[in-house]
């Protein structure tokens, strides 16, 4: 089958969905692939590029459109400025975002002649779509360059410095939402020298944001904000209150706001309100990578930059696109792995199998029919959620246990108190220093490091060769079998304390850095 | 001859007692350990020059001295000789040493007739020295046969016998019901005849528990073996009346049964499956129905050499293989080229690679390669995003993704190291066979993985080559 790459239409948009080191892994897959002339132009991929990989470049869109099995674009077809999916003939496939939620009346015009589409944003958040996951892709793309627009506008350096003209303070950034996107700009700006706060509603990103080294913020209220599929839910109004008084005393503090909150399918909840941002420091700026849905601050215009108060309110939508090259790479990567699971024979002919989680979820039009919004997968979560419930299991448990040690204590209680009361103080005086040594050795070797485990079992060995003070306290006696017994015994254990002990020995000076 | 006070004998167990637990203290890092190990020596002096000079010891000084340094010859001779990839049988046979010590002290003891002990204390006495070469002589035969597993004298595989579960009970009832008819029997020259057969019945427990148990879980077996040896050293104390064996046995007991319960755990099965034995023989029909997964990629040792030159990370993750095929100096020489060429290399090692607790660890200490880079698994599984090639060599089931995505996989739910998250993953390996589990590994078909078939020492030697050149 032909994969066509058209040009993208949309205003200021510089990407191209496959790039010529894609073409080479999805020619592999047994398709052929043919592009618009320049279409990889914004991104610095010339014809040429794609000549030299085995593309065919078609000198017009109308070409690509007309000859292709399958388009592989980017931005949804535009209904406005020449109506895209006019284009799309009978029996072919399109893959790109789509926003079929969003947009009811595109899904309406593709729903016919045979026609399939497959939305990259409908992607399902589970582990093995990951890789396929544009969306996550692009955000991380959008939460960098983010960190840049604010540091561009900003008349500040981000780092702190002690220099001969006085010392430069650090830039204190706030950071709220802490998904791919809020922990990409939390990298970029820590990596800038920045002091990074971040705030999110789901506690188990904690760990994640702290791991880059920036502090995590949290109110003092309890409720967990993760809803399915990774994203956050909407919170209880008490919750929200609480959580808008603690953006208001940040405000007062921090120079630079990113603001990432997004609840799917709802316009993005208003977290920065007029007053705060009057609050903020002059030359302040605040990006907003909500403005698609609506902004989370009450002064963000969607695709502009507006100044209120002194501070800057940065709405652009278009953040991946101003990193063309880097965006279309991964982009075209996402891509090649949904054609890869298109094709499991990798023979160039796609397959659309309703019976896989995955491509179910992104077919929202199959065969002229729409098939949006999918069944729910059962299946749980981002595969970092998924390692959080690894854990959970791991530690209920444990917790379980708490409960249970009143039996197991009570019985063990109850044995000691049986043997005691029969056995002779002399057996209990020893019973007491093995059970206390037992506890000793648990507690010590617990410590030793994983890699002295040889070294640990060798030491042992020599160590319990301490068996050769009862054949020695044996050897005096005078009949003659009983020393000829514990002469061997020592012979014995002989070997092994000195074998033990030297090769021991050898192996730990074996151990250099 | 002098001799030392009983109050003097027993101040300077102490001392040993202090001293052997720090050398266990002394292992939980590299820089302490050597420490740790001086520290057990002294110990152990102390301990011995304090029983030879106690009140015990009193004739055949000579017989002591000649014996000992006979032992310390033979002892640090085997030391010496033996290779690294050797020392899990070393262990083992060592192991079965300190087992026939106890069954031999047992009896001694059981023979003396000075001890003149009645009611409670002699039940308790008798059940002692029962427990004791009950002990001894089942670490003595299952180190022997762990020994032979290991070094290559006896077949890896596990031998089932039909009903065997009813044949350790049985042995079990037996040994329990004669050690009711030896307790009871005041005559010694009676009493001899159920010892004796519950230690040959012993014997036989030992040599069946672990001819059961195949190869790829022999970690457990040693340090089960470890820890009986531990215990068999504590009983002997107790029957002995001696706090010094007692406290050093239940130390190196406890030592044996965490190692075995870290083993297990990093295998995700419970002790008593892994005793049970017989791993392997349910999946068989498993790992013939997922046979067909794919096809897999190879390369040549000079594809595999570009790929390191153009890698900024490379993570080496080191099985049983590599110790078999002797490629762990190659490997560090090419480890010490690569980062000439500014190459990061670590090392990643799961805790049952290999046939022995730490066993990689002393195979590339040997090597050495610096401990520094050498990560535990729970340490490096996180950083497999940022790795360009994994090279796996010699290793299977502690790579294979079925153990976490499918829950069907015998290997089901086992910790693994994650390298298919990597961008590239090399295995060297002889051929498609499985691996001890007897399930096929999804690694070898993932898109990132390519294969090398071949022997590791000989790959690895070509790739040596090839960078020597480069």
């Amino acid at each position: 089958m032909i994969i066509g790459i058209v040009k993208e239409t949309k205003e200021n948009e510089n990407r191209v969905a496959i790039t010529p080191d894609v073409v080479v892994k999805i020619k592999k897959l047994g398709f052929e692939i043919q592009v618009e002339t320049n279409a990889g132009i914004s991104s610095n991929f010339s014809d040429q590029d794609y000549i030299d990989v085995g593309a065919k470049v078609c000198s017009s869109s109308k070409e690509v459109w007309d000859s292709s099995d399958i388009i592989a674009k980017i931005n949804a077809p535009s209904l406005s400025n020449g109506d895209e999916t006019l284009l799309l003939s009978e029996n072919k496939t399109l893959i790109s975002f789509f926003g079929a939620a969003q947009n009811k009346d595109r899904l309406e015009k593709l729903s016919r002649d045979n026609i399939n589409v497959l939305a990259m944003d409908s992607v399902p958040r589970i582990s093995r779509a990951q890789k396929m996951d544009a969306l996550s892709s692009m955000a991380n793309v959008a939460g960098s360059r983010a960190v840049i627009e604010a540091s561009h506008t900003f008349g500040r350096f981000f780092g702190g410095q002690i220099t001969a003209a006085g010392k430069i303070p650090p830039a204190k950034v706030l950071i709220i939402g802490a998904g791919v996107a809020g922990l990409s700009a939390i990298g970029t700006a820590v990596s800038l020298g920045a002091i990074v706060r971040a705030f999110d509603t789901r506690p188990e990103v904690k760990e994640q944001v702290e791991s880059l080294n920036a502090d995590f913020l949290t109110v003092e209220f309890d409720e967990d904000g993760s809803g399915s599929g990774g994203y956050a839910k909407v919170m209880s109004d008490e919750y929200i209150k609480a959580e808008l008084e603690l953006f208001a005393d940040q405000c007062k503090e921090v120079d630079i706001v990113i603001t990432t909150a997004l609840i799917p399918g709802k316009p993005a909840p208003k977290l920065i309100t007029k007053k705060m941002i009057s609050s903020m420091k002059s030359g302040s700026v605040i990006v907003d990578l909500a403005s698609s849905q609506g902004g989370n601050t009450e002064c963000t215009e969607k695709d502009k930059l507006v100044v209120e108060n002194g501070v800057s309110i940065i709405g652009y939508t278009d953040l991946p696109s101003r990193l063309p090259a880097q965006s279309s790479q991964l982009y075209a990567t996402n891509l090649y792995h949904v054609f890869s699971d298109l094709t499991p024979e990798k023979n160039g002919v796609i397959e659309i199998n309703m019976n896989d989680d995955v491509i179910r979820g992104m077919t929202v039009i199959n065969k002229g029919e729409t098939t949006f919004p999918p069944p729910a997968i059962e299946v749980s979560v981002a595969p970092k959620a998924a390692h959080k419930e690894v854990t959970k299991e791991v530690k209920t448990p444990a917790v379980k246990k708490e409960s249970f040690p009143f039996f197991g204590l009570a019985i063990a209680i109850f044995l000691l108190a049986s043997l005691g009361s029969v056995a002779p103080s002399s057996f209990m005086n020893h019973f007491t220093v093995f059970v206390l040594s037992c506890f000793i050795g648990y507690m010590v070797v617990w410590n030793v490091t994983a890699s002295l485990h040889t070294p640990l079992m060798s030491v042992t060995n020599a160590v319990s060769s301490i068996i050769i003070i009862g054949a020695l306290t044996q050897i005096s006696s005078d009949d003659l079998t009983s020393v000829i017994l514990a002469s061997i015994a020592i012979l014995i254990a002989s070997i092994n304390i000195f074998g033990g002990f030297a090769v021991t020995r050898r192996m730990l000076e074996m151990f250099k850095k | 001859m002098i001799s030392f006070e009983i109050d003097l004998v027993r101040a300077l167990y102490i001392g040993a007692t202090i001293l052997f637990i720090l050398t266990l203290g002394g292992l939980s890092h590299q820089e302490t350990s050597r420490k740790g190990n001086m520290f057990g020596m002294i110990g152990m002096t102390v301990a011995i020059i304090a029983t030879l000079f106690s009140p015990y010891v009193t004739k055949n000084y000579h017989l002591i001295i000649a014996l000992m340094l006979t032992g310390a010859f033979v002892g640090i001779f085997l030391a010496r000789k033996v290779q690294m990839t050797q020392m899990p049988e070393l262990v083992a046979i060592l192991h079965s040493l300190v087992g026939l010590a106890a069954v031999l002290v047992g009896y001694v003891n059981f023979l003396d007739e000075t001890i003149s002990l009645s009611g409670v204390e002699k039940t308790i006495h008798s059940i002692e020295i029962y427990i004791g070469i009950f002990i001894g002589a089942i670490t003595f035969s299952g180190s022997i046969i762990a020994f032979g597993k290991l070094s290559g004298k006896m077949s890896g595989n596990p031998l089932i016998l039909p009903a065997r579960h009813y044949l350790n009970l049985i042995i079990v009832l037996v040994i329990i019901y004669l050690g009711y008819l030896f307790t009871i029997d005041p005559e010694i020259s009676n009493a001899i005849y159920p010892l004796g057969l519950m230690t040959l019945l012993a014997l036989i427990f030992g040599i069946h528990l672990v001819m059961a148990i195949g190869g790829a879980d022999m970690p457990v077996v040693v340090s089960m073996l470890n820890s009986y040896s531990g215990w068999a050293a504590s009983a002997t104390g107790f029957m002995l009346s001696n706090d010094l064996l007692i406290v050093v046995g239940a130390l190196v007991g406890s030592s044996g049964a965490i190692l075995s319960y870290i083993m297990c755990r990093a295998m995700n099965r419970s002790f008593i499956s892994v005793i049970a034995g017989g791993f392997g023989t349910d999946s068989v029909t498993v790992a013939t129905s997922v046979s067909d997964q794919g096809e897999v990629t190879s390369i040549n040792s000079d594809e595999l050499t570009d790929l390191l030159l153009t890698s900024k990370k490379v993570m080496i993750i080191p099985g049983y293989g590599m110790a078999v095929s002797q490629a762990q100096h190659t490997v560090n020489e090419i480890v010490k080229l690569l980062k000439k060429k500014n190459v990061d290399v670590e090392f990643a090692i799961h805790p049952v690679a290999g046939r022995m607790p730490g066993h990689m660890n002393v195979l590339l200490a040997e090597a050495k390669v610096p401990y520094d880079i050498v990560y535990e698994m729970d340490e490096i599984n996180d950083d497999f995003d940022n790795v360009d090639v994994s090279i796996i060599i010699g290793a299977n089931d502690i790579v294979n993704p079925s153990a976490l995505d499918d829950p069907n996989s015998p290997i089901a739910g086992m910790p693994v190291l994650e390298c298919w998250k990597g961008k590239t993953t090399v295995v060297l390996k002889r051929g498609m066979a499985t691996g001890y589990a007897g399930v096929q590994n999804p690694l070898f078909f993932k898109d990132n993985t390519r294969m090398l078939f071949g022997d590791a020492k000989k790959t690895m030697d070509e790739v040596l080559g090839n960078l020597q050149s480069a």
